[in-house]
């Protein structure tokens, strides 16, 4: 079936490696999203996959065979672009039946299936027109079309949302999500939207600096990020990360600002160790009294409506805002003063430990 | 530019009439000549209006070109002219289209050395290089011969400057669409590259094609079949044998109708030439 395998993947550019050994195995018909930082090397890993790029070691394969050597057309896959990258002096109908008419495919077969496309993506009435005639949502499902009709085994997606405005963009995630579902077709997605991180795909890969830093289910990355960047990385406002470290039982955190937090399974084995702590902005609760509490000082108020954000700075606010900027989320409208103190808890469940050094989760 | 002052567009209206009538007025010229007796033309004050000599003298020359000059019909040497800058012309075209989509898109081994030979040629014209030139030619043998003719004018660095130029403008996602797509490197010259560079054809085309068509130096030097002769050598041929017997109106007649056929190429291609100077959206 059209599994998609990467064995010990990298690619250098001179002396530059860009991707230091990707391994994984991409299921039928699954749903993989790629999120990474700008410049970690997201496209050059797709590209390797499509065949637009060398490989420079390890092993690509799809449904078993190895495809390192064959040209992308080769390699029974199709590939959405960010700019669509349609071919202007054609029409929507000859842009979605170039490739088929390269393939030989007989004349009434490309009709059909060019046909079925646009009524997939509502594209019908514009066939006869040229790209330029047409928005930018409109050229994607054209983009979409030509490479729903080549019935491929892979569909590869680079950033394809990230040149439409907001509103258009939601739509489209949506259409996207359920045009993989019905044509269950093993798909790869480049992203480095947040929320199409965490909906569109079956499983998501943390990218870092050409390395797969987690690679799971979206809930599971965002529940148990396997280490600090990818806790930072995933969710938006990013987790807080705070150092501090466990005391000589290990029974608590002591925070370098003030401050301690009761754990309540102890965590022996790491006793006095250095350690970062994360507690996403959602999961931070106000204390009842002062004295339970971390407190801080409010900087920021921003209310957005559904929530509001707030700002502070850990400790009395001796240190600096850029030291140890803190997010509370809260939801519903509330009114703070800024430049007053709060006490905040951190609820047990909802820790992230990992260890300061090696930066990976302690369990 | 929507200002409605009288004195400045009377200006600018004067302006360009004048400009106009500087432009029309040797031609005006020439066409009065053209349409005279031969001995009107050698009395003072020269006419200024046309006489009735006009078919006349358009059968003589189209003919039986001037007796003077070798009697060359001039019929035969636009015919000459037309397939002499035809032949430069689609061959420029087809050469630099070639070299600019090998320069631009493969990869191979002094690229770039090869790509600044053909820019150092731009400072070598035809005039520079024309002895060497000759003896190759006549090496080939291909003296008093349309490949003569038109082979050496062909090699164009402009015209492989200009489609480089216009190649690197190409997004790359298209070009990778193409590969994914299975378009090989000859399929995506003639399917993609060619269409979206069809307006800088046509520019080029026109351009080329005046170039070849007003070649003198290169057609005087290599040729010296009567047959062989161009129109723009002939009218010259025509200008020395006047010194003897003046036929002005039959040489202006000549003029005339060399006149034509790059005008009418200009026309002809008019409004893809025009996007193809100012057109930058690919
Ligand atoms: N042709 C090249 N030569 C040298 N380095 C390159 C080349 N192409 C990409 N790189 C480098 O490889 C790294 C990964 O690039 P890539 O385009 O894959 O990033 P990305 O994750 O897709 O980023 P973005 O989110 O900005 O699109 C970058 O550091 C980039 O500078
Ligand atoms: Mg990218």
């Amino acid at each position: 079936m059209a599994q998609v395998l990467l064995s010990n993947v990298r690619k250098s550019y001179g002396d530059v490696e860009v991707i230091k050994g990707v391994d994984w195995q991409i299921n039928d018909g699954e749903f993989v999203v790629i999120v990474g930082p700008s410049g970690c090397g997201k496209s050059t890993l797709l590209r390797m996959i499509a065949g637009l790029e060398t490989i420079s070691g390890g092993e690509i394969s799809i449904k078993g065979t190895v495809v390192n050597k064959l040209e992308p057309s080769e390699r029974d896959i199709a590939m959405v672009f960010q700019n669509y990258a349609l071919y202007p002096h054609m029409s929507v109908y000859q842009n979605m039946a170039y490739g088929l008419k390269i393939k030989k495919i007989p004349k009434e077969e490309i009709e059909e299936r060019v046909q079925k496309a646009a009524e997939i993506l509502e594209i019908e009435d514009y066939l006869e027109r040229s790209p330029r005639q047409l928005s930018g949502g409109q050229r994607q499902r054209v983009a979409m079309g030509r490479a729903i009709v080549r019935q491929p085994a892979v569909f590869l997606f680079d950033e394809p949302l990230s040149n439409l405005d907001a509103k258009l963009r939601v739509q489209m995630r949506l259409e996207i999500k359920k045009l993989q579902e019905n044509l269950g077709i093993t798909s790869v997605y480049v992203t480095h939207d947040q929320v199409e991180a965490m909906t569109l795909g079956h499983r998501l890969a943390v990218l870092n600096e050409g390395v797969v830093e987690q690679l799971g289910t979206p809930i599971e990355i965002y529940e148990k990020p396997q280490t600090v960047f990818v806790a930072g990385f995933i969710g938006s406002p990013s987790m807080n990360l705070i150092n501090g470290k466990l005391d000589d039982e290990g029974n608590s955190i002591v925070l370098p600002e003030g401050g301690t937090v009761k754990l309540s399974k102890g965590k022996k084995q790491y006793k006095g160790q250095e350690i970062t702590l994360g507690i996403r902005p959602e999961h931070v609760t106000l204390a009842k009294g002062k004295e339970n509490g971390i407190e801080v000082k409010i900087s920021v108020v921003e209310q957005l409506g559904a929530d509001t954000l707030v700002h502070c700075t850990l400790g009395k606010g001796e240190t600096k805002i850029s030291d140890t900027g803190f997010v509370v989320r809260l939801s519903g409208i509330k009114t703070f003063e800024e430049g007053s103190f709060m006490s905040l808890n951190f609820a047990d469940k909802h820790l992230h430990m990992f260890d300061a050094k090696t930066g990976k989760r302690i369990e | 530019m929507t200002e409605h002052r009288p004195i400045l567009t009377f200006i600018a209206h004067l302006t360009l009439i004048l400009g106009i009538a500087l432009v029309a007025f040797p031609i005006w010229v020439t066409f009065v000549a053209a349409s005279h007796e031969a001995a009107r033309m050698v009395q003072v004050p020269l006419p200024l209006l046309p006489g009735d000599q006009f078919f006349v003298n358009l059968r003589e020359v189209f003919v039986n070109g001037i007796a003077g000059a070798g009697g060359i019909p001039v019929g035969l040497m636009m015919m000459n002219s037309l397939i002499v800058a035809l032949m430069i012309t689609f061959g420029k075209i087809a050469i630099s289209l070639i070299s600019a989509f090998a320069i631009v898109y493969f990869k191979f081994p002094f690229r770039m050395a090869f790509f600044w030979m053909i820019f150092i040629t731009l400072m070598l014209p035809v005039e520079v290089r024309i002895l060497p030139t000759f003896e190759v030619v006549a090496n080939l043998g291909m003296l008093n011969s349309y490949w003569g003719l038109s082979i050496p004018l062909i090699a164009s660095a402009t015209a492989t400057f200009l489609f480089r130029q216009v190649f690197l403008t190409m997004p790359d996602e298209m070009l990778e669409a193409a590969r994914v797509d299975g378009a090989g490197p000859l399929r995506f010259f003639w399917d993609i590259l060619l269409p979206l560079s069809r307006t800088n054809i046509a520019a080029l085309f026109v351009i080329m094609f005046i170039y070849g068509w007003n070649q003198y130096l290169w057609p005087l030097l290599i040729t010296t079949d009567r047959s062989m002769v161009t129109v723009v050598m002939g009218i010259k041929q025509m200008l020395e044998a006047a010194e003897q017997a003046p036929q002005w109106n039959l040489i202006m007649m000549t003029s005339l109708l060399a006149m034509l056929p790059p005008v009418a190429v200009v026309i002809a291609m008019q409004s893809l030439f025009v996007r193809g100077l100012t057109e930058t959206e690919k």
